[in-house]
Formats: C-alpha cells, structure tokens, sequence
C-alpha cells in the first residue's frame, strides 16, 4: 500500500517534468533569431511562400497560443508535420523508434549483465589484479568517445578482420517485418524465423558494444563501491558472526542491498546513453529516432526535431521511472520511507 | 568446578601502520555455567576486543593473539581449528549485538534472516531441520522475547520495526541454537533509557529461565549493578579489579573503579 | 582553522596526492596537455598549417620524423593541428565551466540552504534539465542557431550547471544542519557571510573534484558535437572534425582519424585521473 503511494509520486513527478520539457523546447523552438518559416524555405523561396508557410506552422498567433496549441497537440501524441518529408513527425518516428529502443535495451542489457558481476568480482578480490583490471577498464571506458570507439570497433571487426557486419540492423538481402514489438529480435523469436534473428543479434554486437562500454564501466565502478560499502555494514558483521558462510550465500546477502546504487546510476547515465546513441546511430547506420533526428537538424526541420528531442527526453523519465519503481522493489526502505537512510 | 568460560592471561595486540599496540594484557575471567557477569570499562578499555576474541570475530591481522587461553567446556579455543570453532559459534556461545538499527540487514525480512541463521547453525551442527521446523524455531524464539505477534514480524522489513523490537530480534538471533553462553555486547545502548531497562530485564528473565550463562559488557555501571552478580573492571586493556558486584560498589578496592563509580552521576545528592 | 593547522592541511594532503599514483598521472596529463595548448603556436613545427592551406605533394603522409602525426588529406601536419584542437577543446571546457560551475553552485546554495520555495522552484527546474541529454540538447540548439563553437558551449553550459546544482544542494542541507552554521546564525551573521564563508568552503573540496571531472566530460561531448560538425567550423582545426573527417580514410590512412581520437582520450583521461585523484585525496563521497 505504501508503495502506490511511493508510485504515485513518482509518476507525478514524472508528468511535472515532462511538462517542463515541453516548454524548454518550445522556447528553443520559438525564440529563434530569425523566422522558421524562412529558414526552413531557404533564402531563395518568395515572400509569399514564406507566408504561406508561417500561416501552416501558426506562426503568426501569439506565444502563449501556440504554446497552447502545442500542448495539446503534445497529449494526443500529435507532434506536427515535418517540414521535410511532409509526414507528421509523430508517424516517422514511430517508424524509427523501435531501431533505437532495441539498440538501447541491448546497450543496457549488455552494460548490466557484465557489468555488475565485473564488480562484484572486483570487491571480492579489493586491491588485487581482478580490481585493478576492472577499475583500469573503467575509466578507460569512460573516458573513451563513443564515437571514436564506435569508429574503431567497426575497422577492426568489420574491414580488418570481417567478421561482423558494420552497417544496419539486417543485411541487406534479408528483410523482416517486425510489426509485433518493433523489435527485430524477439519479433524474429516469436514468428520462428530464426535465421533473422541470428542476422539481427549479429549487427546489434557492434552498435551495442560502442554504445554500453561505457556505462558498463561505470556500473562495474559502483557495484564494486556499493558491495565494499556494504560488506563494512555492522550487519554483515553480524552475519559472519553467526557463521553465514563466506562464498556464494554471503555474496547474496550482500548483493542485494548492495544493488540500488547500480540501479540509480543507470538511470542517470540514460541521458548521456541517449545522446550517445545518436553518433553511434549515424556511424553504424542504424535506422534509428536519432538518425532521423541527426538529419532533421542538418535540414533545420523544426518539428521534427522538437519531436525528437520531446520524445528522448520523455524516454529518459520513462527509464528513470521504471528505474524508481525497481529500486522500491529491491529496497523495503524506500518503499516505504522514500528514502535509503 | 569449572567454568564455562575461562579466558586466561589473554593478550592481544594492534598493528596499524607499522605500529604496534597493545590492546590486552593478560586478561583472565571466568564465567560459571549459569552465572551473569558482567565486564565493565569505559570506550577504548578493550572490553570489545576482548569479546571478539572469544567470539572468534576478531580481524587477524591487524590483530595478533600474542598468548593466553581461552577455555570452553573445557577445550582451549585458540588451538581449536576454524571448522571446530564454527561449530561452536553463534550456537552455544551466541552474541546479542549492539546496535539494532545497523544490525540487521535492511533488505531481507526477519524470517529470511533469522532462517538463514538457523539453517547454516543446523549445518555446521550436522542437525537436519525442514524449512517447515526452521520456520517454526523462528517463531518459537521471537515469542521467547515476548513479540506479541511472531508471524507478522517475521514477515516485517527491519525498517517497519522499533528500536525495542529490533533490540529483541537480535536477542531473538542469539537465542536461535539454543547457546549455553551468551556475550551481550553493550545492550540497549542505542535505546532510550526505558526501553533499555526492558531489554534488560527481557535478557534477565530468558537466562535465568533457561540457565544460560551470560557476559554482559558494558560501560554503564547502573546496568550492572540490576544484571550480575560478578564483575570484572577493566581499565587499559587490564582487569583492575574483580569480585562480587555488590562488593565492588560498596568497597570499591581500586582508584580507577571508585572513579568509575564516582563518575556516575547520582539524582539524590548523597554522596558513597 | 589556525595558520599553522592550514598549513598541515596542505602538507596532509599534499602527501596523499603524490602517493597517489593515478592523481599523479592524471595530473601530468592535464599540465602537459594545458601546456602545449597554451604554447601551441611556439611549439608546433607547422603552425601555419592551422589556416587554410594546403600542400598536395604532401597528403596522406603516414607519421614521419618530419610529421608526427603524419599529414592529412590536404597535405596538413596533423600534429600541429592536434596540439591546436587540444586549445579549442581546453576553451570548451574553461568557459562551459565557467559559466555552470558559478551558476549551479548559487543555485545549489540557495536551495539547500533557503529551502521551502526557492527549493521547490530550483530543484525542479533542475530535474527538467537533467532529463534533457546535454547533447540532444546541444543538437537541437545547434539547430535552430548556426553551428559553431560559441553555441555549442552555449548550449552545454545551459545544461551542465544541474550537475553542480544538485551537488551543493544536497551538501548545504548536510551542512545546514552543523553547529558551526547554527553558531553563526545565533551570532546573527547575514545570510551571504553563512553561504560564502561558512558553508561554501566546506564544499570546496567536492567542487575540485567535480570540475575536474567534467572538465574531461565537456570535452568528450564537444569533440561529439564537433564530430557530428555542429562545432567550430573547418579550417580552424577541431579534434572531433579531424576524426570525422579523417573518417573517411579509414583504414588505409588510419593516422588521419585515430590519433587526433588518441588526443581526445589523453585529455579526457588526464582530467578523470586527476578528478579520481582528487576524490581519494580529499575522502569525498558522492561525487560522479
């Protein structure tokens, strides 16, 4: 019961920020030196074209108007027309999202999966070579540019030693239709057709293994503080005292109070995940969101970048919400308390 | 006859950045079956090393055992192997901890911790317990402290409980395996005062019920004088001054304990 | 705190620092690269190579004695070129921190210490930006404004005060409650006495270690923007636009992209270093 309470909370605090965010980007939108309209038509198109596209886009009616207009567009998902391929913004990136949530939920996966072992490993053996090596990976993964590491992953496995495809999310003579989640993987899974999803899971590699090293690292990084954090607790003393072994039972003593600090931190490194996404998108020619964003910027497509950078920022509260609602799962305290302490 | 207990010119010493320091000097108690005594000290006396040593929970380096006994039931338990230690640990000689708000693992329930407890203690004791039998244990001891609804704490988070009723789930620990010798490790200290004089009268009545011995280290002299019969002072890492409680606070033998004693301060002005 | 105990401090500290061997190193890398940024244009062997010129006898000349870092597809010398890119990358870095660094830390002051209001309003303003990717956020701004580098940094730093914003806060509220606060708030001491000369110097240490790792992270975004050509505009050389353009030429002439990527590690690397140095040093918790 004192959790709903925790959820509702959550999700209204969630719902504030969104609201937020849509008035940072509509200022961003509108407070720009110069007209849309124009910018959007180039210097070469007539002044009556330019009208006629300020009276589309609305421009003409006053702010706080247009703002109006824009939030209630924004609620039922409408998120206007993009200027360039004259689809509405809310249809393309639906058409390009699912790229980018597949590649995301791998680049995630992959960051946890290895890197909470990586530093459970490296508290267990504090100070010798498994912690210096697990530290060493992590700030060299930190500090190493997502784009640069994206570029070399893909010389070395992709030209010098060809094993793994370097561009998209199939090769190009195979084409498959994932129209039940968008996601190629499980969608291939479901229908049997296991062929794509070898295909699929072969040209995920890369593009997740450019994007999650990092966070991966940074996982490892504070799993290894939180589980030495916790093995100083006077509870775990405690237990030592009454004989609970030292080997795996311990470790799942441990482990779990140990879990939430990973957890937040996943959360906050989203949004430097999303953003990473987009270079390693564009490297990788993956037929994400961000692409589609990459391209609307480079042609000044207004909506559609709204759209996009509405859209990732609404992804991020999503994760972090989700993220709230597990670390109330793992941790009694903040269920039921809202906090850790 | 024997004691129980008999720790005999124990010493110990620290060795922190190339330093070492004394922290025992030939320490000796003994503690009859059935008997409650007490070991007084202010902080830094080495009353908790001293506990930790016959636990067995004492960090071996930066410590080092430099001599001395330790006798339970008669076996010398610095010569014991760690298997035959374990076995003894938390089963017949059980601790109650200090502090019932780090104490307890946040994240599990009483039951998933007390179970875990019980079911490596039956390991190590080579018993053989269902999960049906461990669950039962567990409710048997938390009504042995006098929880008036057993099921719905064991089900409970430490978080949902009082300061109180953590305090007696760890008394509840100790009591798991049935221990003929419990170390009682500053209790109640983190309590306020009323709730402490009911965890100690709690941890009065279940010894003399059971007959179990009990060493209770403390730095408040009014705990002792209502718990034991038997006190050991110590000062420095040394027992100054040992003897019947009532003895050593009517005639207090040593300087450092009638200072102990004057220190505490009195609410009638009369002066001992 | 006396002379002589400020004078303890430093040597305490001072020691811990040089034991230190990842502090040290990350210290050298920074000293060195601000160095050769600052000397660039003594330093370089082919320092006019920054403008537009080219030299196509010379192009694609894989690293040499003559060329370091070998030239580029114009026939430039890379090495200067990426000591020169080191420059704009440090410039970042200085002014995008600049601005957030002062910025959040008022802001952070006066929610943790004001509370009520000012709290709320500050820190929701606050979780709104930090749910904005700072480079999702630089693109659209890249966007709607031409790209260069004042508005890339514009952007980043819009966004980067949050991070410090969010730190002072909750230390204030640490702090707020300490008797030295309590103590000159009873002796009546003014409301900017207790955030700047009581509170504040007890976050110095946190601040320290959090500039200097993002100074390392501001640089990585940047040269991200820049790879993505919202940055400062060619021929002024960049080291993100180098490894984009040098992009192209992988694998055979690998030195045109990789070692100017090689460049941006050093420096990001030497300030984590240093910001993990510092961290240990001065036994400070929670700071990312």
């Amino acid at each position: 019961m004192e959790f709903l309470g925790f959820l509702v909370r959550r999700l209204l605090w969630s719902l504030l920020v969104l609201f937020g965010l849509s008035i940072v980007i509509f200022t961003i939108a509108r407070i720009v030196p110069g007209d849309p309209a124009r910018m959007a038509l180039g210097p070469t198109a007539s002044a009556e074209q330019v009208a006629d596209l300020q009276e589309k886009l609305g421009l003409n009616k006053p702010m706080v108007e247009q703002y109006g207009l824009f939030l209630t567009g924004l609620t039922q998902g409408e998120l206007g027309r993009s200027l360039l391929t004259e689809q509405s913004v809310n249809s393309d990136i639906r058409k390009t999202f699912p790229a980018t949530l597949e590649l995301v939920i791998s680049t995630i996966l992959f960051a946890f999966v290895l890197g909470v072992p990586l530093g459970v490993a490296a508290a267990r053996w504090k100070d010798r070579w498994p912690d210096t090596l697990v530290r060493a990976i992590a700030i060299f993964s930190a500090v190493l540019p997502a784009f640069f590491l994206a570029l070399l992953l893909q010389i070395l496995a992709g030209y010098v030693l060809n094993i793994l495809p370097t561009t998209g999310r199939l090769p190009a003579s195979m084409s498959f239709d994932a129209d039940i989640t968008g996601l190629i993987l499980i969608d291939s899974l479901l229908k049997g057709r296991f062929d794509v999803m070898g295909e699929a899971a072969r040209h995920l590699l890369l593009p997740t293994l450019a994007l999650g090293l990092a966070t991966m690292g940074q996982i490892a990084r504070i799993t290894r503080a939180s589980m030495i954090d916790v093995s100083r607790q006077d509870y775990i003393e405690a237990a030592r005292a009454f004989g609970v072994p030292d080997r795996l039972r311990m470790f799942k003593y441990m482990l779990r109070p140990a879990f939430v600090p990973p957890l937040t931190i996943t959360g906050l490194e989203f949004a430097s995940l999303i953003g990473n996404a987009f270079v390693v998108e564009l490297i990788f020619s993956w037929p994400g969101m961000a692409s589609y964003g990459i391209r609307a910027i480079v042609q000044k497509d207004l909506n559609a970048i709204m759209g996009v950078v509405m859209v990732s920022g609404a992804f991020f509260v999503f994760v972090n919400l989700m993220i709230d609602v597990l670390v109330g799962v793992v941790d009694p305290r903040v269920r039921i308390r809202g906090s850790r302490t | 006859m024997t004691a129980l207990l008999s720790v005999q010119n124990l010493s110990v010493s620290f060795t922190t950045y190339g330093r070492r320091v004394e922290v025992l000097k030939s320490v000796s108690l003994d503690v009859p079956e059935g008997a409650q005594i007490a070991l007084v000290g202010e902080s830094g006396s080495g009353k908790s090393v001293t506990m930790k040593t016959i636990m067995g929970i004492l960090p071996q380096p930066p410590a080092k055992i430099d001599g001395g006994a330790i006798f339970f039931d008669g076996r010398d338990l610095l010569t014991l192997p760690e298997r035959e230690r374990l076995k003894l640990r938390g089963t017949a000689m059980s601790m109650v901890f200090q502090d019932p708000m780090s104490s307890l693992n946040p994240v599990f329930t009483i039951y998933d911790q007390l179970g875990t407890i019980l079911k490596y203690a039956d390991r190590r004791l080579g018993r053989n317990r269902s999960g049906k039998e461990r669950k039962a244990r567990v409710l048997d001891v938390l009504a042995q402290v006098r929880m008036r609804d057993p099921e719905r704490v064991a089900a409970s988070f430490p978080i949902m409980l009082s300061g109180g009723m953590r305090q007696r789930i760890l008394i509840a620990m100790a009591l798991l395996s049935e221990p003929r010798l419990l170390i009682a490790d500053e209790p109640g200290t983190a309590l306020d005062v009323t709730t402490q004089a009911q965890i100690l009268k709690l941890l009065k009545d279940l010894v003399t019920e059971k007959g179990l011995a009990l060493l209770m280290i403390t730095h408040n002299l009014g705990v002792v004088r209502e718990t034991s019969g038997y006190t050991y002072v110590m000062n420095k890492g040394e027992i100054v001054e040992h003897g019947p409680t009532a003895g050593i606070f009517e005639a207090p033998k040593q300087a450092y304990t009638r200072d102990l004693i004057a220190a505490v301060p009195r609410l009638t002005g009369r002066d001992q | 705190m006396s002379q002589q105990e400020a004078l303890s401090n430093a040597w305490q500290n001072w020691f811990r620092f040089s034991r230190n061997p990842t502090a040290v190193i990350g210290a050298i890398i920074v000293i060195t690269s601000v160095s050769l940024a600052l000397l660039a244009p003594y330093i370089t062997p082919f320092p006019e190579h920054v403008g537009a010129v080219v030299d196509f006898r010379n192009r694609h000349q894989p690293p040499s004695a003559v060329h370091w870092f070998g030239t580029d597809n114009v026939g430039r010398d890379i090495f200067t070129r990426v000591i020169f890119g080191l420059r704009v990358s440090l410039l970042l870095a200085v002014v995008v921190l600049g601005i957030a660094i002062p910025v959040g830390v008022i802001l952070g002051l006066l929610a943790g210490y004001f509370g009520g209001w000012v709290e709320i309003v500050i820190m929701r303003i606050t979780d709104i930006a930090l749910a904005i990717p700072p480079l999702v956020m630089a693109l659209a701004v890249a966007a709607v404004l031409t790209p260069s580098l004042t508005n890339s940094m514009l952007a980043i730093a819009l966004l980067w005060w949050t991070w410090h914003t969010r730190l002072i806060y909750s230390l204030t509220r640490q702090l707020r409650s300490q008797e030295f606060v309590e103590a000159a708030e009873t002796l009546g001491a003014s409301k900017a006495h207790i955030l700047f000369r009581e509170i504040l110097p007890n976050c110095v240490s946190a601040i320290a270690v959090k500039t200097s790792l993002d100074a390392g992270f501001v640089i990585l975004i940047g040269a991200a923007l820049s790879f993505l050509g919202l940055g400062i505009q060619p021929p002024t050389p960049d080291l993100g636009t180098m490894v984009a353009s040098g992009a192209s030429f992988l694998p055979d002439y690998w030195w045109e992209s990789v070692l100017p990527g090689c460049a941006i590690l050093f420096v990001a690397l030497g300030f984590n270093l240093l910001g993990d140095g510092l961290r240990d040093m001065f036994d400070v918790e929670d700071v990312r």
